[in-house]
């Protein structure tokens, strides 16, 4: 990290803690749990079709390829991830979980980050890079086990901290164009920005198969597409902040299915 | 600029309408014109070849999501026996730098003549499917759809 | 080797007509993109996909760069007799890919 972004993610935290005891984890929502809108209620029916048939949906060719790779031994262990796990399905409702507080790691860990950490300690295998071909492929295997599972985040205890850091975040004017997240997700959602409808921002969906990318993609590559939206600076795909704000819009979205792997615009 | 008699005012409403919201996609590549496309089906079809519209019916969303991809749906109400049936479906775009967009090749092993694909738009325009039979006769159906330009600038 | 998914059923009734839905993992690049820096990302795309059933070619499909990226392609043909249909991509420097699904046809 940047010695500034040091700074601003201290600052950041700081402005969370000390607004800590007016801002609890069950505090009143800017969206309503009955006014909860997943991504796909935003795209046209063609996509949205494209996304629940599984028979058509791009995002599968990952899924499948995770598949291959979950049973492929990998690193000096010569393991591979069924060894440990079994068959994918029983990770089932672990995505809808993510990201967590890991007490022996002392931070916060979002599926990519369970599963580089696996790749490293458990199969000390290479690393795998944000949106590199194989952690797409088996993030997207693991997140579609929870496909139709309603979020469900643990955003108080040690988790708390980062909660409020990624609300901090979620509230805070960024870049050029002076935007904060709340501004257009929160205050905007179902208005026009030129010819698309604003949508609630969450994160339900995620890895999500992007018509612009003309591929899959994670949830920080979305995010920093957003900071570049506005003319910010966009955080390196797994910084702290990235993350903190990856739970804060968890809890957002409390309620709402996976649906991984969404098809969006 | 050829012109088919029953919907100038259509087209030229459309891109009066929509040629704010043009998406040049690809900032240094000529966009192919309807001139362009019409020397690609000559080349496929033959010089002059009697093109008669109808029986195929193509499917496009009129707006579509994002011109990187957008599904498509072919069909044609065919037999599809020995003696009659699709022999091929070709595709044409009017506005993309390549007015070739696909090709397909059927037979009577087919069973129908009904094939879905993806294709890409650089621009709002007309899609046009031509269905050569076995009888030699070609058929064709076309589609308008608008391309719209993205909110939000992604660079990642 | 691109991946590549297949959708077809593996079991029909003879004369039934199927529908077969196929993905490939691949950019289907244009030629007309530009990189950061303004260089043009060189054309790659697949040109042509064949479906062949118990040997005899029952589907092909010419590609252009009007395609979109991984290309999905979704067809039908008639089931016949119990064989193998065999799926091959082929790309604009000849390069194949080649993936295979069995049908039981009773």
């Amino acid at each position: 990290m940047t010695s500034r972004r040091r700074q601003r993610f201290a600052v950041l935290a700081g402005l969370a803690l000390g607004l800590a005891p007016l801002l609890v984890a069950g505090q009143e929502r800017a969206i309503a749990p009955s006014d909860l809108r997943s991504g796909r209620e935003f795209v046209s029916p063609e996509t949205q079709a494209q996304q629940d048939d599984l028979t058509v949906n791009p995002g599968m060719l990952w899924v499948e390829q995770g598949e291959k790779l979950w049973r492929e031994a990998a690193g000096e262990a010569g393991q591979s991830c069924a060894a440990c796990h079994g068959e994918p399905s029983r990770l089932k409702g672990v995505a809808a979980r993510y990201p967590v507080y890991d007490a022996k790691l002392g931070r916060l860990l979002n599926l990519e980050g369970r599963i580089q950490h696996c790749r490293a300690e458990r199969q000390k295998a290479d690393p795998l890079a944000y949106e590199s071909q194989p952690l797409l492929a088996l993030t997207a295997l693991v997140a579609h086990q929870s496909r139709g599972l309603p979020m469900s985040v643990a955003v108080d205890g040690p988790a708390q901290p980062f909660f409020e850091t990624g609300r901090a975040l979620y509230h805070e004017r960024q870049g050029q164009l002076d935007l904060s997240c709340t501004q257009c997700h929160d205050e905007s959602w179902g208005k026009r920005l030129r010819a698309e409808r604003i949508s609630q921002g969450h994160a339900n969906g995620f890895p999500i198969y992007r018509l612009e990318w003309q591929t899959l993609g994670s949830l920080h590559r979305r995010l920093r597409a957003c900071f570049q939206g506005v003319r910010a600076e966009p955080p390196a795909s797994g910084a702290p902040e990235l993350l903190a704000l990856e739970l804060y819009l968890a809890w957002r979205a409390h309620g709402l299915p996976i649906e991984t792997p969404a098809v969006r615009r | 600029m050829r012109h088919r008699p029953d919907d100038i005012s259509r087209r030229s409403v459309l891109t009066g309408a929509v040629a704010f919201l043009v998406l040049p996609c690809a900032a240094d590549s000529a966009l192919a014109t309807p001139e362009t496309m019409v020397e690609a089906m000559d080349e496929v079809l033959g010089k002059g070849a009697r093109i008669k519209p109808g029986r195929v019916k193509i499917e496009l969303p009129e707006l579509a999501e994002n011109g990187n991809s957008v599904p498509l749906k072919l069909s044609v109400d065919s037999p599809m026996t020995a003696a009659d049936h699709v022999k091929a479906l070709y595709v044409f775009s009017e506005r993309n730098p390549v007015s070739n967009v696909a090709r397909f090749h059927l037979g009577p092993r087919s069973g129908a003549a009904r094939v879905q694909t993806s294709i890409r738009l650089a621009a709002t325009q007309r899609i046009t499917a031509i269905a050569r039979m076995s009888d030699g006769s070609l058929w064709s159906g076309a589609a308008d759809v608008i391309v719209t330009q993205a909110a939000c600038l992604d660079e990642t | 080797m691109p991946a590549t998914r297949i959708v077809a059923p593996a079991k029909a009734r003879k004369g039934e007509v199927i529908e077969i839905k196929t993905l490939i993992n691949h950019p289907q690049e244009t030629g007309f993109r530009r990189d950061n820096v303004g260089r043009a990302i060189p054309r790659d795309i697949i040109t042509r996909f064949t479906c062949t059933y118990a040997g005899e070619e029952v589907f092909r499909m010419d590609l252009f760069t009007g395609v979109a990226a991984n290309p999905f392609v979704a067809f039908t043909t008639i089931a016949t007799e119990t064989g193998d249909l065999v799926f091959e991509w082929t790309d604009q420097h000849g390069t194949v890919t080649r993936e295979q699904a069995r049908i039981v046809v009773t």
